[in-house]
């Protein structure tokens, strides 16, 4: 098959930021009248590749060579003038003004120097009859459902000669109607000989739409393929990778729970999570896998009460509670280590002493002080059962590794001594030691009697920790899996894929 | 899209509305004082609103611009008290022709604009702030050039100023009149013709995705500051030809008079929604409530800020009733 000239081909492209490789040697070319997809988990570089493509930062290191000329933006604006356009995931248009002012805005048609408003709308309603579509173009924006926002913004991109377009999530505030619309959109744009580069985390939509893609992982390129050549299982072992070594499991023989401890009936919250059924018991570990977006961390965060729920009730040892606010669960000892531990957990210019008593002290209020000495006492018990690094309480835990700060944040909420632990991606971004060291302590923790929830990207992680394997996609519970010996990570991986709807190895749907 | 159906008859779009609404009101007040009081109901008593109102008509439309683009100016009183200082200093003492002590005090007034426009922009300060600080500046300002009130005795500028232009039957208006009107055209034109105004709407609407839509969003922040300071000074030099006279204590609070006629002339005080028709209507229901007040003869002064104020709740009430249906 003859391969077209590419529009735009960037080579080796290399992005630095402080203390992070962003981008290392990626490649990608757009054909002209393909969809292409750009596709990896969140961290992987897309949005960055995007980026230095559009002018928002400079490349350290490549070229980018637009119709065989090589060239560098400064700004989006430049990029846009080149003729590559960026519809965003949040819509940019100003809804106060009128649909056909929002695709001309700043370069309206004039007559001697006043706004040709007649002129202004037919062209206007013409663009948009190219994208089928007939709106009231006199209409502010407002009155328009977010699908159709989407669809003006992607006039406005269009009508600035695109050559190539490029769409960072659009579909992910809208309905599988409105999906539907966007793509007759971009197969009438294709046909016009358009570049369109497509992000989604919607791998249906990904193989519905895309002709070819390009997959990232750790800001590396993975390889560039045939969307038709490439199955969906294949697809997310590439993005997820299988680099970590097979440890043995770290837990013996199935044990038995019989006692729930905390049961989940229809809990959902509309947008974020559809309902789903969940029961973790005494000394169970539950893991929670799928990718990025896919609802794991909307999970625990229901679980912990730091989103209200929409539906459904919670009960703990059988009787229901209601998880208002995290302070709740918090008397109801139940503990949330977030997945974003700089900005969300703990507080980088107080010492390791002081974020590992806040919880503590927050459960007592500020009227009641810890004892210093109960403080030096508790803090040196778990720098030592953790092996914190440097062993000082008193050290800033700006200047600790990650791996020794995750250990800081576990370290605030044991202190509680937690019935129900939620850790949420406490492995990720640290090195292979610490990793260990964490996944053995959970195993500790939950043969003690502790129940955990345990929720990382890592297939292979989650397999060695849990009882039981939750698996979630698109925003859904979509089947549970005990883990015995059956269960493996291509297992994992092909529910993922599916959806459950195979019923992966030992059946799906809620136990 | 929006509409709202008026007694079945036609359809006119949700944006209209506000500005029909206080068009509605004025029309009310207007021929309920024409029943009540003998001699209201004249073509007179609304030019005479315009007459007494001009200068703050002026300052309304330099607010209305920093309003719609989202922020807010409390420095024009001030602005304008300084204004009808310096015009009067300077006639009186070193004896400056009018000529040209008014493009001078026009300058001025477009300079401070332009310096916290450039403030807030650049420093990303509420506007709120920096115009405070420009408020307290600007009246300072006029102390240091005297504390009493100065007369302006200079005859081309009293005799513009008593100058009295016929229409026909009887009815008249001052320059005043005339300036205030040509300065709402060319702002009109201005806000619906360039883009510069589209810009100012669309800064309004969302600061962000005017940025990214690629729109000059500083040079269009620094610009309403400016054309507000300018519309200030312009003010200050309309109510010098009113009271012939400069003083530091001149236009306390018409800051928050300009603020009220834009906010009763339907524009969002959120920004990027309203239009100037509404701004002078706002402006002609203030000064009627003064004239309805002192026809009525026995009520004192203050029930024209108890009105105002009235108003104020009902019009805000109202705002968030169409902003809340349009969500």
């Amino acid at each position: 098959m003859a391969v077209p000239a590419p529009i735009l081909l960037m080579s080796g492209i290399g992005k630095q930021f402080p203390g992070v490789k962003a981008l290392d040697g990626v490649d990608l070319r757009l054909l002209p009248g393909e969809v292409h997809a750009l596709m990896g988990e969140n961290g992987a570089g897309k949005s960055t590749l995007i980026k230095v493509l559009t002018g928002v930062h400079p490349i350290d290191a490549g070229t980018i060579e637009l119709l065989g000329e090589p060239v560098a933006f400064g700004s989006p604006l430049e990029a846009q003038g080149a003729g590559i356009s960026t519809v965003y995931q949040e819509v940019n248009l100003c809804a106060n003004l009128s649909v056909a002012e929002n695709i001309f805005v700043g370069r309206e048609p004039r007559r001697w120097g006043r706004i040709d408003w007649p002129r202004m709308r037919a062209r206007a309603a013409e663009l948009l009859a190219r994208l089928e579509l007939d709106l009231d173009v006199s209409a502010p924006l407002s009155t328009y459902s977010p699908a159709i926002q989407q669809m003006v913004a992607i006039a406005r991109a269009i009508d600035i000669e695109a050559r190539v377009l490029i769409l960072d999530e659009p579909t992910s505030s809208l309905d599988a109607s409105e999906v539907e619309q966007l793509f007759r959109v971009m197969r009438t744009l294709k046909e016009e000989g358009i570049a369109i580069l497509f992000v989604s985390h919607f791998l249906d939509q990904i193989y519905e739409i895309s002709d070819r893609m390009t997959i990232l992982r750790n800001g590396r390129l993975v390889g560039e393929y045939l969307t038709s050549e490439l199955s969906q299982v294949e697809l997310v072992a590439k993005m997820i990778g299988q680099e970590l070594a097979a440890l043995e499991k770290l837990h013996g023989e199935a044990k038995v729970f019989d006692r729930p401890l905390l049961e989940a009936r229809g809990l959902g919250r509309a947008g974020a999570i559809e309902p789903f059924t969940l029961t973790v018991h005494e000394g169970e570990v539950v893991g929670l896998a799928g990718l990025l977006g896919s609802g794991r961390t909307e999970v625990a965060r229901l679980l912990f009460g730091a989103d209200h729920a929409s539906t459904g009730e919670v009960s703990i040892e059988g009787t229901p509670v209601s998880l208002r606010t995290p302070r709740v669960a918090m008397n109801h000892r139940i503990a949330f280590c977030s997945e974003n531990r700089k900005s969300d957990g703990l507080i980088p210019d107080l010492t390791l002493r002081e974020n590992i008593i806040l919880a503590l002290q927050a459960t007592r209020g500020w009227t009641r002080p810890v004892p210093r000495e109960q403080q030096d006492e508790l803090v040196g018990k778990y720098i030592s059962a953790l092996k914190i690094s440097p062993a000082n309480p008193e050290h800033l835990v700006r200047d600790l590794s990650g791996g020794n700060q995750q250990k800081v944040l576990l370290a605030r909420w044991l202190i509680l001594e937690p019935r129900l632990l939620i850790l949420d991606e406490p492995t990720r971004g640290i090195d292979i030691g610490a990793k260990t060291e964490i996944q053995r302590l959970v195993a500790q923790l939950s043969d003690g009697g502790m129940a955990v929830l345990f929720i990382s990207a890592e297939l292979e992680e989650v397999l060695r920790l849990s009882h039981k394997v939750g698996v979630l996609r698109d925003r859904r519970l979509v089947a549970q899996l005990p883990n015995d010996d059956d269960l493996t990570t291509d297992v994992l991986m092909e529910t993922i894929a599916s959806g459950g709807a195979n019923g992966g190895a030992s059946g799906g749907g809620a136990e | 899209m929006t509409t709202v159906t008026l007694n079945g008859l036609r359809t006119i779009p949700a944006k209209y509305v506000p500005v029909l609404v206080t068009a509605g009101l004025f029309v009310a007040m207007f021929v309920a004082g024409g029943i009540r009081y003998e001699g209201f109901a004249s073509g007179q008593v609304i030019l005479n609103v315009f007459i007494d109102n001009a200068f703050l008509l002026v300052v309304a439309v330099g607010m209305t611009f920093v309003i719609l683009a989202g922020g807010i100016d409390l420095s024009v009183g001030s602005v304008v008290a300084l204004s009808t200082m310096i015009s009067a200093s300077l006639m009186k003492g070193p004896g400056w022709p009018p000529y040209l002590v008014i493009p001078l005090v026009l300058l001025i007034g477009a300079a401070l604009g332009l310096v916290m426009g450039y403030i807030i922009h650049a420093f990303d300060i509420q506007p709120f702030i920096v115009t405070l600080a420009g408020m307290f500046l600007a009246r300072g300002l006029c102390y240091t050039i005297g504390t009493d009130s100065i007369p302006i005795e200079d005859p081309t500028f009293t005799a513009f100023a008593q100058t009295r232009i016929d229409l026909f039957a009887g009815l008249w208006i001052s320059p005043s009149v005339i300036i205030a009107a040509v300065v709402v055209l060319v702002a009109a034109y201005v806000l619906h013709y360039t883009r510069l105004g589209r810009s100012v709407y669309a800064t309004g609407g969302s600061e962000q995705s005017a940025l990214l839509m690629g729109l000059p969003v500083a040079r269009t922040k620094i610009t309403v500051y400016t054309v507000s300071g300018f519309c200030s000074a312009l003010g200050g030099v309309l109510l010098s030809f009113y009271m012939l006279s400069g003083y530091g204590l001149h236009a306390v609070g018409m800051e928050l008079d300009a603020i009220a006629a834009v906010v009763i002339g339907g524009t969002l005080l959120t920004g990027g929604s309203g239009f100037l028709l509404g701004t002078v209507l706002g402006v002609l229901v203030l000064g009627l409530i003064q004239t309805v007040i002192s026809f009525e003869g026995t009520l004192s002064s203050w029930w024209t800020k108890i009105f105002i104020g009235l108003l104020l709740f009902v019009f805000i009430l109202l705002q968030r009733l169409f902003s809340a249906r349009r969500t």
